[in-house]
């Protein structure tokens, strides 16, 4: 059957943004995960369930280049098309790449916030690392963006310090979107919150998700988040990934014991 | 009938392991097999426990299928949600496939307004219109108005479903699925509903569903298939 | 005026105190930083005879510079006759025993504590720079490994962000000494804790600027005629500070002046910080407001922190 017989549709012929080839990383002798392969299109959001030490925070730090694989690749397509390896990249396209195209949410907010720093410029430090020079459009920008994430315009000035959890998540966001990244990492960005202030920032990142067609990797270890959030999900048990699929349907109708486990175990009030 | 049928499922059989039980395996249907053509309502009849939901859920890909083809029609091709990607499976879901399930899976937060007109939305219409349309379906609904813009998380069941049956009736996919839609609803609202049926089989769309009512059942399909033959 | 070189004493020390390999490492290290503007290329400081935060670093550098012809000025915020000055050059009056100097114009080696001279340099001349902190990320980014990535990429939008976080907290930059310039368009110095306004005169000057941190072990240049820009942003201009009056003493207008309290009561005066120059300008002829046959003793002020 040739291609013009069966007409792929449009959307599948739009190239994926990040793959996954075979990615592996062993701490000495200790696994931390082996053989992962992913593809992920831009807009999806895929979410990577497991318990501590299932490898899913390697998985996220080997994607986001954070950590050299031993063996393996992790593939990537830029801005101008072209897709690249990203051990091939040099530190400086690293580094552009890291704070232009892409965006991390970490779980600890003072990891992805100069706590020292005015909310202004924790939210402006991106534009002025890729040359914004002028103060004005700056700050602007940055009052813009801390509308956004809720934040009140009078909050500028003042330092992450004196935020609350919730808040200081939602400057992280802030500071990541700024630069409008096609691809998201989020490592646990509601851990440790309270119910409520979860839910607000969980809405938040499910419109901002949908306004922007943020792609985005999140790992989570809270099903619900992951069903709320995600299109696809991967659940990964001692260093591999055991079932991936769409998120309702694994969450759902789960295959693997382990799965089932992990299912049965959420509390529901 | 000549037209292409907007659906074919082709011995499809289910069954779930459950592994926290001793792998204890329970069997669901085997061997279903129907067709679904434009601008029919079919009605899946059966006691409960027949795997009557089962099915629909496994055509709207939420429940995986064990063995057989379930075949949509989308344009030229017949995809096979059997054996989709999880991509094509959700492309399908936004363009072909409408669904509205017994309960409402609440987003929190989320006024009930924007959880109606969300599948307009992802379509890519344009957010005042979306929320016009979504009114226009809420009232129809006897939804009162000052809930609009409450999340429905504080509803009661009746009105949680008014807002999940809107949601699934503001969609323009040709293939719709409903489970239980008029379940808690009056029968000044289970008028609605068979209305809102019945303007989908006008405009071509084929609907299987999951009517308790018999009046309803009888008000809106035009043929039963009886799930208990192929329980498994 | 020329001081005359003192007698070399009953200790004899090698030329300009430190041996001969020591000085040719440091060479070494000059001619480097002099062939990467603003790069900050480490070397093996020895241990001097004076503490840290004394100038050890320029004294290493003027050592290695000196040869037995030059003629040298040593300045402590401008002054020559401030303690830490006439400290070192003594230094080098009793162990290498060249020429001494306090005029600019004079002297071909120059060795400074947070000023420019206001006599401008001219090609030939050498200006070393005392240097506390040669990091100028150091307060933003304690890791070493990082800042040096950083400077290697070019990674400035740190450093602007300290300057944004002046401006959102004072409503203008307020950094006004050690304004960190980007030399020959890559490299981000500390300028050492000089005014401000004596950014400008770093920038294409005719002399060689060699800096020397003598805790950190580092020495970066910048070569003659290497431009030398404070960073900024577009709607708020580097500006360099300006005083409502002339000097005191000599009248001058548009140099760095200090500011002297005269009594209990709050009677001040603004004077020359660069001595040589007031003196000059004061025996051509000019007159400030409060020229007097006896001038009061200067105090001095500015940045305090130590300074190797």
């Amino acid at each position: 059957m040739t291609s013009s017989a069966m007409p792929r549709p449009k959307a599948d012929d739009e190239a994926p943004l990040l793959v996954a080839e075979k990615l592996t990383r062993f701490y000495g002798a200790r696994l931390g995960c082996r053989e992962v392969d992913l593809t992920l299109h831009p807009g999806e959001v895929l979410a990577i369930v497991g318990e501590s030490g299932s490898g899913k925070s390697t998985l996220l730090s080997l994607l986001s280049t954070e950590l050299a694989a031993s063996s393996g690749r992790v593939l990537y397509r830029q801005r101008d098309g072209v897709t690249r390896d990203l051990a091939t990249l040099s530190e400086a396209e690293r580094r552009l790449l890291l704070r232009t195209d892409w965006g991390f949410v970490r779980q600890h907010a003072e990891q992805g916030l100069r706590m020292a720093v005015s909310a202004g410029g924790n939210v402006g430090e991106r534009l002025m690392a890729v040359g914004g020079r002028h103060y004005g459009a700056i700050r602007q920008q940055a009052i813009d963006w801390l509308g956004r994430v809720e934040i009140e315009a009078d909050r500028v000035d003042d330092d992450p310090r004196s935020f609350s959890g919730g808040m200081r998540q939602r400057l992280q966001i802030a500071r990541n979107l700024v630069t409008r990244p096609r691809l998201v990492f989020m490592d646990e960005p509601t851990g440790g919150l309270d119910v409520s202030v979860q839910a607000r920032l969980l809405d938040l990142i499910r419109s901002l998700v949908a306004q922007f067609g943020l792609a985005v990797v999140i790992v989570t270890h809270d099903l619900a988040v992951a069903r709320l959030l995600s299109h696809r999900i991967m659940v990964m048990k001692s260093g591999r990934v055991i079932e991936e699929g769409l998120t309702d349907q694994v969450l759902d109708d789960p295959r693997e014991p382990y799965t089932q486990l992990l299912v049965s175990s959420v509390l529901v009030p | 009938m000549d037209a292409a049928p907007l659906l074919s499922v082709e011995a499809i059989a289910k069954s779930f392991t459950l592994h926290l039980q001793h792998g204890l395996r329970l069997p669901v249907v085997a061997g279903v097999s129907f067709t679904l053509q434009p601008g029919e309502c079919v009605a899946l009849g059966g006691p409960s426990g027949a795997g009557k939901s089962s099915i629909l859920k496994m055509i709207y890909g939420n429940y995986r299928t064990d063995a057989g083809h379930i075949r949509v029609a989308d344009g030229t091709e017949q995809v096979d949600v059997a054996t989709a990607a999880p991509r094509r499976m959700l492309r399908l879901r936004q363009q072909r496939i409408g669904y509205v399930s017994q309960f409402l899976r609440v987003i929190p937060r989320v006024a009930a307004l924007d959880v109606v007109a969300e599948p307009l939305l992802a379509e890519g219409v344009a957010p005042e219109a979306a929320r016009a349309r979504a009114g226009a379906l809420l009232t129809r609904l006897n939804l009162p108005e000052r809930l609009w813009l409450l999340p429905p998380a504080t509803f009661s069941g009746g009105e949680q479903q008014r807002v999940n049956v809107a949601r699934g009736f503001i969609g323009r996919q040709p293939l719709l699925l409903l489970d239980e839609p008029t379940a808690s609803l009056d029968a000044a609202n289970r008028a609605v509903v068979i209305d809102l049926i019945a303007e989908k089989k006008a405009a071509g769309c084929g609907l299987l569903g999951i009517f308790h009512d018999a009046e309803t059942r009888a008000a809106v399909a035009d043929r039963v298939v009886d799930v208990t033959r192929f329980s498994a | 005026m020329t001081h005359p070189a003192t007698a070399m004493p009953a200790i004899s020390y090698n030329f300009a105190y430190l041996d001969e390999q020591t000085k040719r490492m440091i060479r070494r290290a000059i001619l480097k930083a002099i062939a990467i503007p603003g790069y900050q290329v480490p070397f093996a400081g020895r241990e001097m005879p004076m503490p840290y935060g004394w100038g050890t670093g320029g004294v290493q550098v003027t050592a290695a510079l000196l040869g037995a012809d030059d003629v040298l000025k040593v300045i402590d915020q401008g002054s020559d006759d401030t303690t830490n000055a006439v400290a070192l050059r003594t230094f080098f009056e009793t162990t290498a025993g060249v020429k001494t100097t306090s005029h600019t114009a004079e002297a071909n080696v120059i060795q400074t504590r947070h000023r420019i001279p206001e006599t401008p340099l001219k090609p030939g001349q050498v200006l070393v720079y005392q240097v506390p902190i040669p990091e100028p990320l150091r307060f933003l980014e304690p890791r070493e490994t990082e800042t040096r990535k950083l400077h290697a990429l070019s990674d400035y939008g740190l450093i602007h962000v300290k300057l944004y976080e002046d401006i959102a907290r004072h409503g203008h930059i307020a950094t006004t000494y050690a304004y960190p310039a980007t030399v020959n368009g890559h490299y981000v110095m500390d300028p050492s804790p000089i005014p401000k306004f004596d950014n400008p005169k770093m920038d294409h000057s005719p002399a060689l600027q060699v800096f020397g941190a003598g805790r950190e072990k580092r020495i970066y240049a910048v070569p003659p005629y290497t431009s030398v820009v404070p960073l900024d942003f577009a709607d708020h201009p580097f500006t360099v500070q300006r005083f409502s009056q002339p000097c005191a003493l000599c009248g001058a207008e548009g140099v760095y002046l200090d500011e002297v309290i005269l009594d209990d009561q709050g009677g001040r005066m603004f004077v020359c910080s660069d001595t040589d120059y007031c003196a000059g300008r004061q025996a051509e002829g000019h007159t400030g407001t409060l020229s007097a046959p006896d001038a009061p003793t200067r105090a001095d002020e500015g940045p305090k922190e130590g300074c190797s």
